[in-house]
């Protein structure tokens, strides 16, 4: 962890579709972010630095490890969490692929691939089996053995198509 | 009293009731609970694998600002461990550590910063001890012990002998023995080990909530550890990310959560790394077997023996479970009519290991299924044919004391045969490409709990109230394994009542009944059972309510799609929310509950140790593996894998699917990547997820997975275990297609590329020498 004591500064973002100032160190994570600062404790951390996925989330649209991402790093982006996904009390295509194919057992994994599934998704509408597995391939889990996510994620290609 | 009414709510894939939460990020797990008001724990571990303490100073520590309180082993005289004539291992090491990681104190602080300074400034001195990271030099003459009550650093020895062993060798026309080596390997349960300890001093009260398997020996082994009374404990089981074994035994952060939480007067947040996680995990330990098989020339088994070393660690751990399981499997799966076995747990200085999936047996059967695999090509059998020549036929007791009434392995090979295209592909895949097959067994359940009270062996409470819904309140830890989904099922099928009015409340000390904990594949057959004796309970009640409106005998009504009416009978019925309010009367809300009790002839053998293996009911799966192998890079692929598991029944298609294929998987990572290894100081080398090579989904491979039926008549509907035993007969059939594929029997795991490509270039040049001289000696002769 850092040494240095690091002035809280004033950070705005789009949070899960609301701007946000916050005062926050400049050497705080952004996982620590947000699960701490702003509650959001869907997003997990299941190692000690960029090794396994649990704790992605979306970053202006794009897949990213919000533990070893600065939350200084998102001034004036949009960050979007597992805890954005539902709309209006309903599941999302990926979250009901995830619940209803059995993509998650433990659901440790769960939130860091439902968001790698998305960021896939928004950029691949009806993507193979190859292009799933390469977009989830930083994204361990150590329950399923991967097949019923990859079924969640054609499930929810399939709704969203 | 097992059969299903109208199955509406059984034998259909059924998402998991909790599943919501988990894909919605709104199940909290136990480091999500962080209360503003919480300190920060941290651990300070032993930075020696072998050393005497002489000092530990924590003055530095305690004078830094912020730091609330500091424990050590001083604070805790009491040992702790999962088997009670074994214990022999204190939260934090009083007098001695052994090995690195070994907890030694605790800080807890305002935060975690504050703590992480602390624990720079805590002075230990010590002499250091000689240390031992492998069987062999633990096991050296002159090593030093690590337990004075344990000569020779032998941790247990145990052994065993049914039937005639040589007289079975001596009828064989083949015998063979082969000695395999197989890695420690680690859980690696992807959510890091955490525990919110809160100590509430006006009351003298503790509540944790802690990622247990077995919250209840948690509640145990604090009471124990603390000095406390049961009952000023309570123990929540929050969500669980995995477990697979590591998380049945009390662990230590656990108690040093409570420990440090009653010192520092407040709550404590324990939060371990990865790399911490890794030091506190229960490992598949390093294995040695020895295994001999005798078999007729027509296939038939005559005997086995096995000789199993285990690099058992520091601490005894799960210990003589885990030896004694390594043997007690040889039997219930083949019929042969003599077994020997021989184990052994070494004491060394590296973190006990203990029960991971498969507890003790996965090693022993990738040994038998390999050898089984190359007898069979000796003899020039196919090796599904030999393994149907051995098939037990059942009801029949093993002679380790085993009763089966159930057994589908005839019908897996059959299926696994037919869908792998077996026999257009063994051998003919063409170089670089093979196919393998192995089976395996697994227990539903370990019919004597390793604590042993005269209790059920498992409880479950329905509550019925006003709203015409009924909550289930279980022990049974779901640790994603989809337990409470079982429940649910079981509860909605039995009372006629859709799942959605089912709840289920789990795992609160305070509300639910106590329960053995989710090991030995136990929670369908004694938690299902349990829910089944319950619910029947409740749907008796309701039926009689139901026969004074409908002038009926209760027997002679049904419940269909929550409609209570006559058998037969062409009226509507009464809906049950109707049924329900007549029940109520005069009695209010409706508590009850239903029990489960092995029976004693389930209970095992009667020689030493023969608890251990006893079931009400084995698994058993078969399957085939088909690969292909870069020789010149060692690089193995799985192509395919087809996998048959018979359950006795399906409750949960879904599940039963999700765990077998959770367990291949997993066999995999065992197979071809995951290994622990320690550098020259016992420092594990791989503690990170990078170099612990668990396998991501780039390669992994497609799973075909079927379902056998065998219904057991133990099992709740039939059913027997799914999840566990998959995971043993994926590693043999894979190293059996490593040879298909390269003429190559390979006896270490994992099988990693560098060091196939070793192997293969020396069976390359022994094959060349050999031809070389082939050909020198023809040449001769002419
Ligand atoms: S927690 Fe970020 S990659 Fe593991
Ligand atoms: S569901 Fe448990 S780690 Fe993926």
């Amino acid at each position: 962890m850092s040494s240095s004591e690091q002035a809280p500064r004033l950070l705005s973002m789009t949070l899960n579709g609301r701007v946000r100032h916050d005062a926050v160190g400049d050497n705080i994570l952004l996982l620590d972010y947000l699960r701490e600062t702003c509650d959001l404790i869907g997003t997990k951390q299941g190692c000690d630095g960029g090794e396994c996925g649990a704790c992605t989330v979306l970053v202006d649209g794009k897949s990213r490890l919000s533990c070893i991402t600065l939350a200084a790093e998102c001034e004036g982006k949009s960050v979007e969490t597992i805890e954005a996904l539902a709309t209006n009390g309903k599941m999302s295509a990926l979250q009901r692929g995830f619940h209803e194919k059995l993509g998650s057992q433990c659901g440790y994994c769960t939130p860091g691939m439902i968001m790698a599934s998305e960021a896939l998704l928004r950029r691949n509408s009806s993507p193979s089996e190859d292009e799933i597995r390469d977009a989830l391939g930083g994204n361990i889990c150590r329950c399923t053995g991967y097949v019923k996510i990859i079924e969640a994620v054609q499930a929810a290609a399939e709704e969203l198509s | 009293m097992n059969k299903p009414i109208d199955r509406t709510a059984i034998g259909v894939p059924t998402p998991l009731v909790d599943g919501v939460e988990k894909v919605t990020g709104q199940a909290q797990f136990s480091a999500d609970f962080y209360p503003n008001d919480a300190l920060c724990g941290v651990i300070f571990r032993s930075p020696y694998a072998h050393a005497e303490i002489l000092e530990l100073d924590l003055t530095a520590a305690r004078a830094l600002d912020g730091v609330v309180a500091i424990v050590s082993g001083d604070d805790c005289p009491h040992t702790y461990g999962i088997i009670p004539i074994a214990r022999n291992e204190y939260p934090m090491a009083r007098d001695r550590v052994r090995y690195y990681g070994e907890p030694v104190a605790a800080i807890a602080a305002i935060d975690e910063k504050t703590a992480r300074k602390a624990l720079s400034l805590i002075k230990m001195k010590v002499k250091e001890l000689p240390a031992y990271f492998t069987i062999k030099d633990a096991l050296a003459d002159d090593a030093i012990l690590l337990h004075d009550d344990k000569p020779g650093n032998i941790e247990r020895d145990v052994h065993n002998e049914f039937g005639d062993v040589e007289e079975g060798f001596e009828k064989a026309d083949l015998v063979r023995e082969q000695t395999f080596k197989c890695a420690e390997i680690c859980q690696t349960h992807m959510e890091p080990h955490a525990s919110l300890a809160e100590w509430d001093d006006e009351r003298a009260q503790l509540t944790i909530r802690t990622c247990s398997q077995v919250p209840y020996y948690v509640h145990l082994m604090l009471a124990h550890t603390m000095e406390l009374e049961r009952n000023q404990i309570r123990v929540i089981k929050p969500f669980v990310g995995g477990g697979f074994g590591t998380r049945t035994e009390t662990l230590n952060f656990e108690l040093i959560a409570g420990i440090l939480a009653r010192a520092a007067k407040g709550k404590v947040a324990m939060h371990l790394n990865r790399e911490e996680t890794f030091l506190t995990s229960r490992t598949r330990p390093y294995t040695e077997i020895t295994m001999k098989i005798g078999m007729t020339k027509d296939g038939h088994l005559t005997a086995t023996y096995c000789n199993a070393v285990q690099l058992g660690g520091a601490y005894a751990g799960y210990g003589i479970v885990t030896i004694l399981y390594a043997g007690a499997l040889l039997q219930g799966i083949y019929d042969i009519p003599a077994v020997k076995y021989d184990g052994i747990r070494v004491n060394a200085n590296v973190p006990p290991s203990g029960a991971m999936r498969g507890h003790g047996t996965v090693d022993s059967r990738h040994a038998f299924e390999c050898l089984l695999d190359e007898m069979a090509e000796e003899l020039g059998l196919d090796p599904l044919e030999v393994r149907r020549r051995n098939m037990l036929t059942v009801p029949t007791d093993t002679m380790n004391g085993i009763k089966i009434m159930s057994y589908g392995l005839d019908e897996c090979v059959d299926k696994v045969e037919l869908e792998s295209g077996w026999k257009d592909k063994v051998g003919q895949l063409g170089p670089g490409r093979g196919i393998g097959f192995a089976c395996s067994q697994y227990i539903s359940g370990a019919a004597k709990p390793v604590n042993w009270t005269g209790e059920p062996h498992a409880v479950v409470n329905l509550k019925l109230d006003f709203d015409g819904s009924i909550t289930a309140l279980t022990g049974a830890a779901d640790i994603g394994q989809g337990s409470s989904t079982i429940v649910a099922q079981t509860v909605a099928e039995v009372c006629g009542l859709d799942i959605r009015k089912v709840r289920i409340i789990a795992n609160d000390s305070a509300i639910t009944p106590k329960d053995n904990g989710s090991y030995s594949s136990r929670v369908t057959m004694m938690v299902g059972n349990a829910t089944i004796d319950a619910a029947n309970h409740l749907r008796d009640i309701l039926l009689v309510a139901a026969s004074a409106k409908l002038d009926a005998r209760p027997q002679d009504i049904e419940i269909v799609n929550e409609m209570f009416r006559v058998s037969g009978g062409q009226d509507e019925g009464l809906p049950f929310q109707e049924v329900v309010e007549a029940a109520l009367v005069d009695t209010g809300t409706i508590t009850v509950k239903g029990t489960f009790t092995c029976p004693p002839e389930f209970q095992g053998g009667k020689h030493r140790g023969g608890a251990v293996g006893s079931t009400m009911g084995f698994s058993y799966s078969a399957q085939a593996v088909e690969v292909s192998v870069d020789p010149d890079t060692g690089q193995v692929r799985v192509e395919n894998v087809w996998v048959a598991h018979d359950c006795g029944y399906a409750i949960n298609p879904l599940a039963v699917e999700g765990q077998i294929q959770g367990s291949v998987w997993m066999g995999m990572g065992q197979a071809l990547s995951e290994e622990t290894r320690y550098h020259k100081n016992g420092m594990p080398m791989f503690t990170n997820m990078l170099d612990y090579r668990v396998p991501s989904i780039v390669e992994s491979p497609p799973i075909h997975t079927y379902i056998v039926e065998s219904i057991d008549p133990n099992g709740p509907f039939g059913a027997k275990e799914a999840g566990e035993c998959s995971l043993s007969s994926f590693i043999p059939a894979l190293v059996n297609a490593i040879y298909d594929a390269t003429g190559l029997r390979y006896t270490e795991l994992p099988v990693t590329p560098d060091r196939l490509v070793e192997a293969i270039s020396k069976k390359q040049h022994r094959d060349r020498v050999a031809a070389a001289r082939a050909a020198e000696a023809t040449g001769a002769a002419e």
